[in-house]
């Protein structure tokens, strides 16, 4: 597998910051198998890859996509955006992801966006390849993982991310953790891994007793998470704590987190 | 007896998404009214069903599950064959499968969380005789008109969300549309006129008008 980077990663920018979506206005196009309908205008590469990952690794959505990748053992180029310039709010990006948001990614002519879909859309296309991640079986085996990636996304990150941003993020950005946020925001995270806690006592990962994209959604922001204060409450829950030395052993995050250090 | 039980109440947007999924079906099932006024959903039976303590949580024959949107995407793929198709015209094709995930990972993250705080601060706090905070309404709808632009190109290139045909990614929106509609915020729907024909349209849906009310 090969990776190119183009540039160095810069720096994260003094930009204001909200923790909601920064939402863009979107280009005008036609497209063809992309949700902005526009033709985009591809990137100056020498590669062969067919994937492009257009992002950063410190990004957690970026992290869980190229987590996925390593998984599958399929070749890639990371394409940095500059967020310090704006890049991802402007021209060629928003038309990749009208958004604004990294990651995106572009496999041949197919443009997607959206972490937890650009995944999704990993573990079906390339389900021969690499790690399987996804359950394997019938209808309801996949409907019970269809639950917990719905739980990672609307139950566990909204509160997860925001501990990161107040932890780790923010003091990049020259702002300061707000104390009692993190607070409140740990009294529900709790809530939250008391559940996590139950569920890994009766099955082995989240969704079913194989590791899926359930479980993988959760490694970008476990992975900031435990390298705060935070990390008590992960630690302090046997089965979650089992479980994230698990996952987070696994070799294909390894070279995620080898990334950021490049 | 029904094998499809929905355990919810029927003014939730989770549960108006499931219930608008069956009924896009024509499926039988049960409705169990949830006692959310009596704290029922905290509730040791109910907690089993749902350990977040939120409705909906569903059932088909011994198979249960919660996440509206889990449920939703179980019914799509269970009942493929049954009443209105709910997956991409062509859902064996997984390109078109990412574009529609896209579309349902996009309303989960950057429009349901805006609108649910207006619909919050202008529905729900009403009921419990506490006040609109304007200041949170202003900033809510400035993201989510920014939301609605880039729907409004998307919707000029296709007639729904995912394509030419009516998913699971247009469906999802329906029940807090539905509120926001009741709302002033209204006024970001109607103001752009591809998102307020395509409104109209998922609205006046047969399965919608049996759900909205």
């Amino acid at each position: 597998m090969r990776t190119i980077l183009q540039g160095s990663l810069l720096p994260p920018p003094p930009i204001k910051l909200s923790h909601s979506s920064l939402l863009f206005s979107p280009s005008h196009s036609h497209s063809n198998l992309k949700f902005t309908s526009k033709s985009s205008p591809s990137p100056p590469t020498i590669t062969m890859a067919s994937i492009k990952v257009h992002g950063v690794p410190m990004s957690t959505a970026t992290m869980r996509v190229l987590a996925a990748l390593y998984e599958k053992d399929l070749d890639f180029e990371l394409i940095p955006v500059d967020m310090r310039a704006g890049a991802h709010k402007q021209e060629p990006f928003v038309s990749l992801n009208p958004f604004g948001q990294i990651p995106a990614l572009q496999d041949g002519d197919l443009t997607l966006f959206e972490s937890r879909a650009i995944t999704e859309y990993i573990a079906d296309e390339y389900s021969e390849k690499g790690e399987k991640l996804m359950c394997p079986g019938c209808n309801k085996v996949k409907a019970i993982t269809k639950v917990w990636l719905n739980v990672e996304g609307q139950q566990f990150d909204p509160i997860a991310s925001k501990i990161a941003f107040e932890r780790i993020f923010k003091g990049m950005f020259g702002m300061t953790t707000d104390p009692a946020a993190v607070q409140e925001l740990e009294g529900k995270l709790v809530r939250v891994l008391d559940i996590y806690e139950a569920r890994l006592s009766k099955s082995e990962f989240l969704a079913c007793d194989c590791f899926t994209l359930a479980d993988l959604h959760h490694l970008p922001v476990i992975h900031y998470l435990m390298g705060t204060d935070s990390k008590t409450l992960f630690e302090s829950r046997p089965k979650v704590a089992e479980w994230v030395k698990k996952i987070t052993a696994r070799p294909a995050w390894a070279k995620v987190v080898d990334l950021q250090k490049q | 007896m029904a094998a499809i039980k929905v355990f919810g109440h029927p003014a939730s947007a989770p549960t108006m998404r499931v219930l608008l999924t069956l009924h896009e079906k024509n499926l039988d099932f049960e409705f169990v009214h949830v006692d959310l006024m009596g704290g029922e959903h905290k509730k040791e039976a109910f907690l089993a069903r749902n350990p977040f303590g939120q409705v909906p949580a569903f059932e088909d024959g011994d198979l249960k599950l919660f996440e509206s949107r889990a449920i939703t995407q179980y019914i799509a793929h269970r009942y493929e064959g049954q009443g209105t198709n709910l997956l991409p015209a062509d859902s064996k094709n997984i390109a078109h499968y990412a574009i529609m995930a896209i579309g349902m990972q996009v309303e989960a993250h950057q429009f349901e969380p805006v609108a649910a705080k207006l619909v919050s601060e202008q529905v729900f706090k009403l009921k419990k005789g506490l006040t609109t905070d304007q200041a949170v309404v202003a900033e809510e709808e400035a993201k989510l008109a920014k939301v609605l632009d880039v729907y409004e190109a998307r919707l000029k290139e296709f007639k729904y969300l995912a394509g030419d045909t009516f998913t699971l990614t247009d469906l999802h929106h329906i029940p807090t549309i539905k509120y926001l509609l009741g709302t002033p915020t209204k006024k970001l729907f109607t103001e752009r006129p591809r998102v307020n024909e395509w409104v109209a349209e998922i609205t006046k849906r047969p399965a919608s008008q049996k759900i909205l009310q």
